[in-house]
């Protein structure tokens, strides 16, 4: 392993870091972050389904509020790291995806405490008018995100190759196995969520006439985003609740509810 | 006329802002939030509208305070907020209370709809469809997910800050009428549908317990002994082997007993049933408040344990 390849991975774990707090650009999502360790350390395919894999896990992974989800950065740097590069199985790396995603959200927690340091930090160049102290107060906080990652990201890469694909053989094949198995049954946190969130009454006869199609097998994702399209926009059109005033909305749209905004302003 | 547009903000000052509202939660503390953030965002525009010490001290002050919002609907407040800083600058009477008092006022209800819509629904079905491309190899998995995510959300930043700059404090009234709240359940529809397709689909459960085994009659079978013999012998003929398909064709079983799985009566049931019923039954937990991490290590016990047993598979 060069050394090249090194400071790549530590470079998309740091972005990884970084968004994870950020949630904009979403390079800490497993779909992206698995497949750029995959290609930097040569290994694209394996990183590309890893990715796709965690990405169904992780679907539900969100912060709302205060409150912090289970951290899609470290979940997929680190797995991602040990599948391209010490030899893991896809299916393994799922299993260690969850401890990782647990031990990232305990390391968010202490940099987010931390950051209550640096408002204060803040408050005290603001007295001087200082907005040049400000501005690098706040990007230092990003730094201390993107190290989050990018050092236990380092570790991994520190420990003997040896040692790590001694430890993983280790594990029992009942462990993995049912690992395997609890993989396959996670998703349906990650959905849970989602539907946790948005489900009123009203919804779950959405929920069910999806739950009925979906076994359809010759009607795809997009098939499905059409009808779901279709669906929003005519409940839109016919619920009373909205009906009262102008009604219609979105008619004009064509197919995305942020369109919709869009033409309105 | 140069007087007045000292304290005008020019569109390249609100591109400014805009980029730098994608910071907003760098440095994100369990205090105060998004407040160094915000302030962060606002210092193009506290630069062009204060210029001294005193007045960019006050400015930076104000804009500490506390604020948490969805990531991405803080910029129509943004955009709100730099309409009431112009203002205020001009040597209008607005303040402290009432800059504090709009972004307070906004940021509850803009969040409400941010997270359906963004992380309840857009991402979880842009990624779903992206993994399912990756999931079969395919590279345009990650790029659909990475321009289509960041082109919506880029535009969406932009625009909203812009009607936000534009209509000043009329914006609330807007928002909390009728368009948010379409918004926000137009996209739950699409959500709640997706998600009935996704958990079938996408949740994979498995019985492989036996739950009864029949031996098949020998007369419904089909002769393996008597075609290996004639293989042996080199006297296989092709209407042999035609007659084999045939009576697979009508039904003549191929194993010497008929194996009947857990799995295969629930498919029988419904195709599905045991994902939903997961499903739901986390929903049900989360709704108890046991947190996501308690459910999924629940699982992995289960997974185990069904596992060992021969339950799951």
């Amino acid at each position: 392993m060069n050394i090249f390849v090194i400071i790549l991975v530590l470079l998309v774990a740091f972005l990884a870091g970084m968004e994870g707090i950020l949630d904009q650009f979403q390079f800490h999502q497993p779909i992206i972050a698995c497949t750029l360790i995959g290609i930097v350390t040569g290994n694209p395919i394996q990183g590309l389904l890893l990715g796709g894999t965690l990405q169904l896990i992780a679907l539900g992974w969100m912060n709302i509020g205060a409150a912090v989800a289970p951290d899609a950065a470290l979940a997929s740097i680190a797995s991602a790291i040990l599948v391209t590069l010490r030899g893991a199985d896809v299916s393994e790396g799922i299993a260690l995806a969850i401890p990782l995603a647990i031990a990232g959200q305990v390391l968010t927690i202490f940099v987010r405490t931390l950051t209550v340091g640096i408002a204060h930090a803040a408050d005290g160049k603001a007295k001087e008018g200082s907005f040049r102290a400000v501005e690098l107060l706040h990007l230092g906080a990003l730094m201390l995100q993107g190290l989050r990652i990018a050092i236990p990201a380092g570790i991994i890469l520190a420990v003997p190759a040896e040692l790590v694909t001694d430890g993983l053989n280790a594990i029992p094949e009942w462990l993995t196995g049912g690992l395997a198995v609890a993989g396959g049954m996670i998703v349906a946190v990650g959905y849970a969520m989602v539907i946790n969130m948005m489900a009123t009454p009203k919804l779950w006869v959405f929920f069910a006439l999806g739950f009925a199609l979906s076994a359809v097998g010759e009607l795809n994702l997009i098939a499905m985003g059409i009808i779901g399209v279709v669906l929003a926009l005519l409940y839109l059109q016919f619920s009373p609740d909205f009906n009262q005033g102008g009604g219609g909305g979105g008619s004009s749209s064509g197919g995305d509810p942020l369109d919709d905004i869009l033409n309105d302003y | 006329m140069d007087e007045k547009n000292k304290f005008k903000l020019s569109k390249s000052d609100r591109l400014k802002v805009f980029w730098r509202s994608q910071f907003l939660q760098a440095s994100w503390n369990f205090e105060r939030m998004q407040n160094v953030g915000w302030a962060y965002s606002m210092i193009p525009a506290l630069k062009k509208l204060y210029t001294s010490k005193e007045d960019r001290s006050l400015a930076l002050k104000r804009h500490l305070e506390f604020f948490n919002t969805h990531p991405y609907l803080a910029a129509p407040v943004l955009g709100v907020t730099l309409t009431l800083e112009e203002e205020k600058a001009a040597g209008e009477d607005i303040d402290n209370a009432a800059i504090q008092g709009v972004k307070i006022g906004m940021m509850g209800p803009l969040a409400g709809v941010g997270d359906p819509v963004f992380w309840g629904t857009l991402r979880p079905v842009l990624g779903a469809f992206a993994a399912s491309l990756a999931l079969s190899e395919s590279w345009l998995g990650p790029i659909i997910f990475f321009l289509g995510w960041n082109i919506i959300r880029m535009a969406f930043l932009w625009y909203s800050q812009e009607l936000g700059y534009v209509q000043g404090g009329n914006i609330t009234q807007n928002l909390s009428g009728g368009l948010m709240q379409k918004l926000t359940q137009g996209a739950s529809v699409l959500g709640m549908f997706i998600m009935g397709v996704l958990v079938p689909r996408w949740t994979s459960m498995n019985f492989p317990m036996v739950i009864s085994r029949i031996e098949n009659a020998e007369t419904d079978m089909i002769d393996f002994a008597a075609i290996s013999e004639a293989a042996n012998e080199g006297v296989l003929s092709g209407d042999m082997l035609r007659n084999v398909v045939a009576d697979i064709q009508a039904g003549m079983a191929i194993q010497p007993e008929e194996v009947t799985t857990l799995q295969n009566t629930l498919d029988q049931l419904l195709p599905g049933v045991a994902p939903l019923l997961l499903t739901l039954f986390c929903v049900w937990l989360l709704r108890k408040k046991i947190s996501p991490i308690t459910i999924i290590a629940g699982i992995f016990v289960v997974g185990v344990i069904g596992y060992v047993l021969g339950i799951l598979g």
